[in-house]
């Protein structure tokens, strides 16, 4: 039995028939990290003593035949922009190359409480910005379908770290696509929950109010298992919903005939051939299923990224301007006064495209320029969360293509920020409308070297339950299930 | 109080200063806005700190609810109209006491707006705008000064943090530098009764800031103004407004024209000068806070804030004119603050003169407070301690030349009255026989007084009446002793 190869449910039922202790589990996985991550570069820093501590307090409770908590000796990996309380976390920024943090993400509390073994923290675009985990200052993730290849971003680590089977589940985060874009690149599970689902209390801001964490898994199931753990109103955070989370893990098994999907035009027009030939037979498996297949209109879809890369940067340079030196993290030397120590603090511990989006946002919301960007976004994001408000008067989800490519070679696309931003076209659009977002792998590309793709679902405010429900039934009827 | 008009009167009758203030009160909650850590003054430094108020990464504001009811009640107090919703905003600027390099405050939708304070300016009543009063968090405190290496390293206290604070902004309806003067003092006396603050200067619980400018009388449009800071104490207020105007007057006067500008005031030169453009050329790129919701003040919660407000000073003192019969001035005092006037009004009560109780609290307990440098919250000296004492001169069984030495012996040991009589046999001598006694001894012994006075000299009675408080030193009721002496001596009739 390879323990590295297990999902959530495997791993309980080895646990309670004794086939497998926790710390074996997580050996296993520590042991394949050893292996497989030199050229992976899915971690940035492992936490050994944590993971394997929490399984030998896994173990005894097996021992004393005590109930197991929900996800007692499941080895997780958490992006590192997600605190974890004495284990550094970076951000995969120089600036932060030192910094440990007090204290542990609500999402991670959690996690640990309900049973979850802390394998490390997962490397990613540099404050999560970038789409590649190319704009790790720690150096590029590689796709382990593709070592050639990028994993996607701003999650690469994570999702990387699932696909090689580096760990049974993951945390990442996503502001413009983050969790499903290298889901898709990596052929796993990838979601994000409404915004307000998952508290972000512990999670290091790039633009509070498209921020989310969500889960990675190779399974439907096991991101319904670990959502279900994460999700619920937090205190400590004064945007998360006060509203009662379903059990996802029940509604996997619901009904998905007479369901009806939306396929909105905007998403596929002039869309990559064998991208567009994957979502056609993804969307006629989810007919076969007994769905039903209508066409939606989301009118504003054109706007969105451009919306996007204004009010992403313009509170990321306003949730950057902290690092500077001051308190924590990495100070330059050789400065003569403040504002010296100011600048080349920031100039050297900030990578290329952290410094661009501080700019851009600093312009956007700069006197004289306030009303005709930032002003106006909101007005378009207002507009794009209304053609998702009318669409689901219609329809029930809304189906899409997660990527509108394959994933690209490392050092394709990184001389030219435009390509990529425009990676994201697909899936900015549920962060600024808020609503959930899950990819699921959707077949590969027909030509060589048959890449991944991930098709997306989009659902209504809270409706978590649904794409769950849609998902698992389209990766149960096998057509485009991970790994085949 | 005006130091200004005396100064410059003649420039006064050709211009007219306009003043508006910015002020920013400390509200007393028992924890930060955002956070639970203590708002304790003078802690050591970084002890009430926690991520959210050390602006460590990945942390979120929660808001204080005892903040926005606090604001409430001051913006109430003002009458100002309750936003239904308003909106925090990030106001964006580095500085290394700032530790998110933004402070969280509100900006286009602030909690409150149109407010009005009273006024009597002159002996008139007048009403003075209140533009806005918003909800802000505190920066912590740089530490330049006081350490051994301090001439190479500033240090930084964040206790202070996420302190929250109302911003109370005024049109510019002051007119005067004693304008000024006194609406600060109208608005700090309201906060104390509010109980929202303590309103102290020194530990900069209350800070203002002033727009200043001066126009020709009669003159439509307002002048350019500056915005003078560091005004830290009420006396400096008026200084440095004064400066500011005849400053403005000068520049006018010599064919200038007066810079938009932020102007400290120096109070070791009294002066104010510019900042150095670069010092406050700041775009603080305001933008909606997204780690906060909306905040929403329902019709209810407003309407049970507004029915708690305590009695405010102007309806107070109005009764306290009417209940104990106090003039106008008195009740002024007496209702500076709510603690004065608590201890007024349970001295009144307890010794059932309210008269004489005003008297003593306004002369000889406050000339010994300020002597102290104390104010009436920390008097050693009771409510029921001085009531004991108005009674004993009011019943006539101490004289108040003897209440002010009691007084000041109940200052220096914490006694009460009646202690300090019976150890030092303090009684007043109120008994005609024991007065009759002594009247004749001083007769006696100044016969040639006496005899003037039988002549008809009336006036010598009252040397007599000091030889007898002398010889009983000063223990004798001056009334029984007067009456005395007019019995033992007969009548005084010229030749």
């Amino acid at each position: 039995m390879d323990l590295t190869n297990l999902t959530i449910p495997e791993i309980r039922s080895a646990l309670t028939s004794r086939r497998a202790s926790a710390e074996e589990i997580v050996r296993a996985h520590l042991v394949k990290i050893e292996e497989r991550d030199r050229e992976i570069h899915a971690y940035l820093t492992l936490s050994p003593e944590r993971a394997l501590a929490k399984a030998r307090e896994i173990d005894h409770l097996v021992a004393s035949g005590a109930p197991l908590p929900p996800l007692a000796g499941v080895p997780i990996a958490i992006k590192d922009v997600i605190l974890t309380r004495g284990v550094r976390t970076t951000c995969a920024s120089r600036i932060l190359d030192n910094y440990i943090p007090p204290y542990d993400a609500t999402a991670v509390e959690r996690l640990e409480a309900a049973g979850a073994c802390l394998l490390g923290k997962t490397n990613c675009d540099e404050f999560a910005m970038g789409s590649s985990t190319e704009n790790s200052g720690y150096g590029p993730t590689r796709n382990p379908h593709d070592l050639e290849r990028v994993p996607g971003g701003s999650s690469g680590g994570s999702a990387a770290a699932v696909a090689a089977r580096l760990a049974t589940a993951a945390l990442g985060s996503d502001t413009g696509g983050s969790i499903r874009q290298p889901a898709a690149f990596c052929e796993t599970v990838g979601m994000m929950g409404t915004y307000g689902r998952v508290s972000r209390y512990g999670l290091v801001a790039f633009a509070s109010s498209l921020d989310h964490i969500g889960p990675f898994a190779r399974t439907v199931r096991d991101v319904a298992l670990v959502l279900r753990t994460i999700a619920g109103r937090d205190p400590n955070d004064s945007t998360s919903a006060d509203i009662p989370v379903p059990d996802y893990v029940a509604a996997l098994d619901e009904s998905v005939r007479g369901l009806r999907i939306g396929v909105p035009g905007e998403y596929f027009a002039g869309l990559n051939a064998e991208i567009a030939d994957n979502l056609q037979k993804g969307i006629d498996l989810l007919a076969r299923l007994g769905c039903q297949i209508k066409s939606v209109r989301l009118p504003h879809t054109e706007y969105a990224i451009a919306c996007y890369y204004i009010i992403a940067t313009a509170e990321a340079s306003s949730n950057l301007a902290r690092y500077d030196g001051v308190r924590y993290g990495v100070r330059s030397t050789g400065y003569r006064d403040l504002r010296e120590m100011y600048e080349k603090t920031r100039n050297r511990g900030f990578g290329a495209e952290v410094k661009r989006r501080i700019m851009l946002g600093t312009h956007v919301l700069s006197s004289g320029y306030y009303d005709a960007y930032y002003l106006k976004a909101q007005k378009v994001r207002t507009l794009l969360a209304r053609d998702f408000v009318q669409a689901f008067e219609e329809v029930d989800a809304v189906v899409t293509p997660t990527s509108p490519i394959p994933p690209f070679k490392i050092g394709e696309r990184i001389d030219d920020p435009l390509q990529m931003y425009l990676t994201d076209i697909y899936t900015v659009t549920a962060d600024l409308a808020g609503v959930p977002g899950i990819s699921v792998p959707c077949g590969r590309t027909r030509s060589l070297p048959h890449l991944p793709v991930g098709m997306q679902l989009l659902g209504k405010h809270f409706d978590e339950a649904s794409l769950l429900c849609i998902a698992h039934a389209f990766e149960q009827a096998g057509g485009f299930a991970a790994g085949s | 109080m005006s130091i200004s008009t005396a100064a410059s009167s003649a420039v006064f009758a050709v211009y007219e200063p306009v003043i508006g203030l910015e002020v920013h009160i400390q509200l007393l909650t028992q924890s930060k806005i955002f956070c639970a850590c203590s708002t304790r003054f003078g802690d050591p430094p970084n002890s009430n700190i926690c991520p959210v108020c050390l602006g460590l990464p990945g942390a979120l504001p929660v808001l204080n609810r005892e903040a926005v009811t606090m604001a409430l009640k001051a913006a109430l107090a003002l009458n100002c109209r309750i936003n239904p919703r308003s909106r925090f905003a990030r106001k964006n600027y580095f500085y290394p006491d700032l530790p998110k390099g933004y402070q969280i405050s509100q900006y286009g939708e602030p909690l409150a707006e149109q407010g009005a304070l009273e006024m009597d300016i002159g002996g008139a009543s007048r009403s003075v705008g209140i533009t806005r009063v918003h909800l802000e968090e505190d920066a912590g405190k740089s530490l330049h000064e006081g350490f051994p290496d301090s001439d190479e390293k500033s240090y930084i206290d964040l206790n202070r943090s996420g302190v929250p604070l109302i911003e109370i902004v005024s049109e510019p309806d002051l007119h005067s530098p004693d304008e000024a003067y006194q609406f600060l003092t109208r608005l700090k006396t309201l906060m104390l009764y509010l109980g929202v603050s303590d309103c102290n200067m020194e530990e900069g619980s209350l800070r203002c800031d002033a727009n200043v400018s001066v126009r020709r009388r009669g003159a439509a449009s307002l002048g350019t103004k500056t915005e003078v800071k560091n005004l830290n104490s009420f006396r400096f207020l008026q200084k440095a407004l004064t400066f500011e105007i005849e400053r403005q007057i000068e520049v006018l006067e010599g064919g200038g024209t007066i810079q938009q500008e932020t102007r400290l005031w120096d109070s070791r030169e009294q002066r104010t000068y510019g900042m150095r453009s670069k010092e406050f050329a700041h775009d603080y790129r305001y933008f909606p806070e997204p780690d906060l919701l909306p905040l929403l003040i329902s019709e209810s919660w407003k309407e049970s804030i507004r029915r708690s407000l305590p009695e405010l000073p102007h309806l107070r003192k109005a009764r306290m004119m009417r209940e104990y019969g106090l003039g106008e001035q008195e009740a002024s005092q007496l209702t500076g603050s709510p603690a004065l006037a608590d201890y007024f009004e349970e001295v009144a009560k307890a010794s059932g003169e309210a008269r004489l109780s005003a008297n003593w609290i306004l002369g000889d307990l406050m000339f010994r407070l300020n002597e102290r440098r104390q104010d009436i919250t920390q008097t050693p000296v009771s409510a029921v301690a001085l009531a004991e004492l108005v009674s004993l001169i009011a019943e006539g069984t101490i004289s108040g030349k003897m209440g002010k030495d009691i007084l000041a012996e109940m200052f220096a040991s914490g006694q009460r009255a009646s202690q300090i009589m019976a150890e030092k046999g303090l009684q007043q001598i109120s008994d005609a026989e024991e007065v009759g006694r002594v009247v004749r001894q001083v007769i006696a012994a100044n016969p040639k007084q006496a005899e003037q006075y039988r002549r008809g000299k009336t006036a010598t009675l009252s040397w007599l009446v000091g030889q007898v408080m002398k010889a009983t030193r000063g223990r004798a009721n001056p009334q029984v002793v007067q009456e005395a002496l007019k019995k033992e001596l007969g009548p005084s009739a010229p030749a």
